[in-house]
């Protein structure tokens, strides 16, 4: 800690390089890699999969009907097998992305930007305004997820939108009382004291000083969440209480192959792989992210890379 | 000749980091016999807490790793005993106390429990070891034992807590103890207390003690022979006395220079013109408890006064107050004659920038996600009317220079800077806003003497430059003598003595400044035994 | 003590009137209630005669007196698909997915705690990078896949357990186990995490200076003080599962509360929903306060 010569320069904060040092920190954290990788793909084929292969995924072909895997003699879209109307899985799983991933990214947008600015609210003031929103995600937090899920979905129609509004409201909790928790920390922080002391204003040490500090928890947070809620959202397609046919998730893909499952088991499987991969990915770049965002403790992923 | 009580021969530690080995302890030798009291002498990075670590078996092997050497238990090497045998000189044989007893102590364990463990593990009865746990209580000077068995660590006070450690050290007579910084986070009339406790427990078992301590009056208070450790490596060994009176090596020296407490006093100000600050009556209670009651003073441009206390003495509470951290529960404050606590926040803005603070510990009070650069240049970013924003990296160039650290560092973290580097940030970032008053709250107390001595020196070179007046909160003495004007004694919220340095140091008149004064410790150890002397003069003429 | 439960009890009650108040707006706002409450096909006639029977045609403030006095007296009234009060069909129910959470629970939290405290204490080992790397799938696999893929594997394929019901003990292995999988992956990191800190505190290393064994380092010293966050965990989990494990239940036709939930949902069994919700709620209610009194049992700092 003494020795000041350690660190180079470019550890700059907003310095044009952060994007190469963020790849070169990736770089030497193959799993993480891995995973990033995966992820980006998965995100390629959410936002253009829809335009490029929808037709290939709604044809149906009937002598192709839960065709099995690893045959690539009806092409290669068919290497993963068919379904039961003989259209190719790998098409459907790509086309089944962009609902998986829209409404994840939905509900974790939502959630985190609604959650946290009423966190904020509630630990940097001491108004009754901050025991209300406390109380109130306590009655959220008393019920579980699914299960408001389940009711609102009922009684309200399981469109796009509303699952976003229902997963992302069951998730805003997390975000708010994580924030709170946070900003009640920093907000005692001698280096928040030393502002005020300046004559720092509310607006400037929230921005300045309290957010930067919770924003990379936030981001850690979110990318778990994420994960939770395209589990949350697969289960729910996969009751039926999900987004509805002829729309496709990955979870009502699953479901839909349920019937199939004694002679045609990659109906349901490759789905429930696309969504394993995606969230175990998702949880290995949270566990590398704790690390990266943090100054402090990011010289061990560059260190470790130059020894490598 | 029989072997000693504990040697150490040419001990070597590194640990294996991501910026490769680091030679923590290289080479070092030293022993220990019954009834002595050796002391480890370093500043912080200096291997002296390592040294005792490896004796204790405690080092983390990976990362740690013993490259060579020997460690002597009666002869016996304890460093190629079978694992289990070890185990059992641990606590029984040798013991440990440790610096911050809080931390050390399993907070969800009674106390009791955690000191009966100490016997239980090394095969006492439970009914036996419950008996003994209540004697040793009462013998550390714990009121009340048999019902304090049941409490929990955080229901003691600090000072109590240290006890509670040398009562669970000492439980099974062990025949060394092994002290890593015992009373550094403590007062110093609490400090005074251990270490004599210490000593006597010292003569009624006749162990060995091994102290290590950055406190160079911890050493002149307890020492019969030092060992002064430098980067890892011993400088110098001897008699306390003899290595103060006459220190061979270069590093002694200038550690021996550097103790604050023998400096020149400084001559009262000639008071002339307005008061900069004037406090009147000032009082604030949180809930029922008083924090400060009555507090008036008075400080002069260009003056330096000095707060003293102990904890829970008030003294940052009037810090927090004076720069409305806090709100004051009634009284005044009048800086240029007029009263900040009666501003509005738009008043108060204006002024804000004429009163600054520099914290104790700069790790925390430096933004850890903001550049150098960033951190100064917030000064001008809240107030825009001091710099135009073309001239801040000129300025902050400058201002880095004016502490003592160069222009490059503006692009850094707060975390690739020592210590003492970083609280001169901190002071840097002060003066961004060219202030009038600085408020020091225990703003050297985290440092090492070498580097306090030097944030000292730059913060009166500051002083005589732009004619700043500071408020020096401190608990230490010797520091408070070299540097300040005048002093001011707060006990418990309120005012005690306040006085000149040469009337607080040479004569004092309240109690409470007495026996601070008799509790501090001097570096020299022919001073140290002549106050240890007095000091007990004093306690047998109490009732 | 006493004075806390008070306080809770009180919070959670507005937390229930809340519920309350949620579920009577939507129950009335989204539509017609008629249409919730009585079958698709039901004929004009049969709908009015149950608006004059359930007060339907009343002022709304009327109606919803009429809905909370009756929640207060415990009548949820019958349930439409079986004849019956609608709170004795959830409380049956409810006592299978009690079985069924609370034997999962056992089997996470003891596991989750040993390997997770190993794992911590041999931490970058091979037994740690298993144990993480295992959790981490567990905690990113989908139950509904797991219990579907291992229907196919256990009873299909090999025919080892039965697929649902639960009538002997081999039915109950496959519920429990998919059950099991993602809280303990869930578990074990936050022990994990929670251990590691712990093992490099000061006060194990004070127990190491005492000589005091690995063992009762582990599990004594360090466990203790790394428990807190863990419980918290726990006790999220435990909630999720006091109201029915969905999606388990659904799949291995277990008769819990979850599938009780579902299957009236579909039927519109309206008074079922609403019963099963008021019991889910206490049960997570007593649950809470037995985490708080967790806490303070193990965490003397920790007084209320």
């Amino acid at each position: 800690m003494t020795d000041t010569a350690q660190i180079p320069d470019n550890a700059m904060h907003k310095s044009p390089n952060a994007l190469a040092q963020t790849v070169r920190m990736l770089w030497h954290d193959k799993i993480a890699l891995v995973a990033v990788v995966f992820l980006i793909i998965v995100m390629f084929c959410a936002i253009f999969g829809p335009s490029l292969l929808d037709d290939a995924a709604t044809k149906q072909n009937l002598r192709g009907r839960n065709s099995p895997p690893f045959d690539l003699a009806k092409g290669w879209l068919f290497v993963l097998g068919g379904d039961a109307l003989g259209r190719p899985l790998l098409a459907r799983i790509i086309v089944a992305s962009t609902n998986t991933i829209m409404v994840a990214t939905g509900a974790v947008l939502f959630s985190m930007v609604i959650g946290s600015t009423l966190g904020l609210i509630a630990g940097y003031t001491k108004t009754r305004a901050s025991q209300i929103i406390l109380r109130l995600a306590d009655v959220i937090m008393s019920f579980p997820s699914l299960l408001l899920a389940v009711i609102v979905l009922y009684m309200l129609s399981p469109s796009v939108t509303n699952i976003i509004i229902v997963l992302a409201i069951t998730r805003i909790p997390i975000y708010l009382r994580t924030t709170r928790a946070e900003v009640l920390e920093i907000r005692e922080r001698m280096f928040v004291q030393a502002a005020r002391v300046m004559g720092a204003s509310d607006v400037r040490i929230i921005f300045r000083h309290i957010l930067p500090m919770v924003f990379p928890t936030l981001l850690t947070i979110a990318t778990l969440d994420f994960a939770f809620v395209m589990l949350a959202e697969s289960a729910l397609s996969f009751l039926g209480i999900g987004i509805q046919p002829p729309e496709i998730t990955w979870g009502l893909m699953v479901s839909q192959g349920r019937p199939y499952l004694t002679n045609a088991w990659w109906l349901s499987f490759w789905p429930g792989l696309a969504i394993i991969l995606t969230t175990l990915s998702l949880n290995l770049v949270s566990n590398w992210m704790r690390v990266a965002l943090d100054p402090v403790q990011r010289w061990r992923l560059e260190i470790k890379g130059k020894k490598q | 000749m029989s072997p000693h009580l504990l040697e150490v021969r040419n001990l070597s530690v590194e640990f294996h980091t991501l910026h490769g080995q680091v030679k923590a302890v290289q080479g070092v030798s030293f022993h220990l016999d019954p009834g002595e009291t050796l002391v480890i002498l370093g500043e912080s990075g200096s291997g002296k807490s390592v040294s005792a670590s490896a004796v204790m078996n405690l080092i983390d092997m990976p990362p740690g790793e013993i490259t060579s050497g020997e460690v002597l238990y009666r002869g016996k090497s304890l460093l190629e005993m079978p694992s289990e045998e070890r185990r059992a000189i641990n606590g029984a044989r040798i013991a440990m106390i440790f610096q911050d007893p809080l931390a050390h102590l399993n907070p969800v364990y009674s106390v009791g429990w955690q000191i009966i463990e100490m016997m239980t593990t090394h095969g006492m009865p439970s009914d036996q070891a419950k008996r003994r746990a209540i004697e040793l209580l009462g013998r550390v000077g714990i009121p009340d034992p048999e019902v304090r068995m049941k409490a929990y660590p955080h229901q003691f006070s600090g000072g109590q807590r240290q006890r509670l450690m040398i009562a669970m050290a000492l439980a099974l007579k062990p025949d060394i103890l092994i002290a890593d910084e015992p009373t550094t986070a403590l007062d110093v009339t609490v400090q005074a207390q251990i270490l004599a406790l210490l000593k006597e427990l010292q003569l009624e078992t006749g162990m060995g003690l091994l102290l290590i301590t950055h406190d160079l009056g911890v050493v002149a208070e307890v020492a019969d022979n030092v060992v002064v450790m430098n980067a890892g490596e011993i400088v110098e060994t001897g008699p306390a006395a003899e290595v103060y009176a006459n220190p061979q090596h270069p590093y002694t020296k200038r550690l021996i220079a550097a103790a604050p407490g023998s400096g020149e006093m400084a001559e009262p100000l000639a008071a002339s013109g307005q008061p900069l600050l004037r406090l009147e009556n000032v009082t604030k209670n949180f809930g029922t408890i008083e924090a400060l009651k009555d507090v008036s003073l008075t400080v002069m441009p260009g003056e330096i006064v000095a707060i003293v206390g102990e904890s829970g003495s008030g003294k940052s509470t009037l810090a927090k107050t004076l720069l409305r951290l806090e709100e004051p529960t009634s009284g005044a404050a009048f800086y240029n004659g007029r009263d900040l606590f009666q501003m509005s926040p738009k008043e108060l803005f204006g002024i804000r920038r004429e009163i600054q603070m520099v914290f104790q510990d700069p790790t925390q009070s430096l933004n850890p996600r903001m550049s150098v650069y960033e951190l100064i240049s917030e000064a001008w970013a809240i107030h825009p009317e001091i710099l135009p924003k073309v001239k801040w990296r000129d300025r902050v160039a400058e201002l880095l220079e004016l502490v003592g650290l160069s222009a490059d560092h503006a692009r850094r973290y707060p975390h690739q800077f020592s210590g003492g580097q970083r609280q001169r940030i901190a002071i840097a970032r002060v003066l961004a806003l060219e202030p009038k008053l600085v408020v020091c709250d225990e703003a050297v107390s985290a440092l090492d003497v070498s580097i306090q001595a030097q944030v000292i020196d730059l913060l009166e070179g500051l002083r005589n430059e732009f004619g700043l007046s500071y408020i020096f909160i401190a608990h230490d003495l010797p520091v408070v003598r070299d540097f300040a004007d005048r002093v001011v004694v707060m006990q418990q919220g309120r005012i005690v003595e306040e006085g000149t340095v040469r009337e607080i140091f040479e004569t004092p008149r309240d109690d409470y400044t007495r026996a601070l004064l008799a509790a501090s410790l001097d570096p020299d150890p022919a001073v140290q035994a002549k106050r240890r002397a007095a000091r007990l003069e004093m306690e047998a003429a109490r009732p | 003590m006493r004075h806390f439960i008070g306080k809770r009890a009180f919070a959670s009650g507005l937390s229930l009137i809340g519920l309350v108040v949620l579920v009577f707006f939507l129950s009335r706002l989204t539509g017609d209630p008629t249409a919730l409450f009585l079958p698709l096909d039901a004929s004009l006639d049969s709908r009015e005669r149950f608006r004059e029977l359930h007060g339907l045609n009343d002022p709304l403030l009327v109606q919803f007196a009429h809905y909370v006095w009756d929640i207060l007296n415990l009548d949820f009234g019958d349930s439409i698909r079986k004849a019956r009060p609608a709170l004795e069909v959830v409380l049956a129910a409810f006592q299978w997915t009690l079985i069924l959470a609370l034997t999962t629970i056992f089997f996470v939290t003891t596991s989750a705690i040993i390997i997770g405290s190993l794992a911590a204490f041999y931490a970058g080992g091979i037994f740690d990078r298993v144990a993480t790397f295992l959790s981490l799938i567990g905690a990113s696999a989908p139950d509904f896949w797991i219990a579907i893929v291992a229907i196919v594997l256990f009873s299909v394929n090999l025919g080892w357990l039965p697929t649902s019901g639960t009538g002997t003990i081999w039915h109950w292995i496959m519920p429990v186990a998919v059950l099991f999988i993602r809280p303990f992956g869930l578990v074990l990191q936050v022990v994990r995490g929670s251990m590691m800190t712990a093992l490099s505190s000061a006060y194990v290393k004070t127990a190491r200076a005492k000589g005091v064994r690995v063992r009762p380092i582990i599990f004594v010293h360090a466990l203790r003080n790394a428990l807190l966050p863990v419980i918290t965990v726990i006790g999220d989990l435990s909630a999720g599962m006091l109201n029915g494990a969905v999606v388990v239940e659904t799949i291995f036709g277990f008769p819990g509360v979850g599938k009780l939930m579902i299957d009236s949902i579909l039927q519109r069994d309206f008074t079922v929903v609403l019963a099963a919700i008021m019991v889910s709620a206490m049960a997570i209610f007593l649950m809470n306060l037995l985490i708080d009194i967790a806490y303070s049992v193990l965490d003397p700092r920790i007084r209320y």
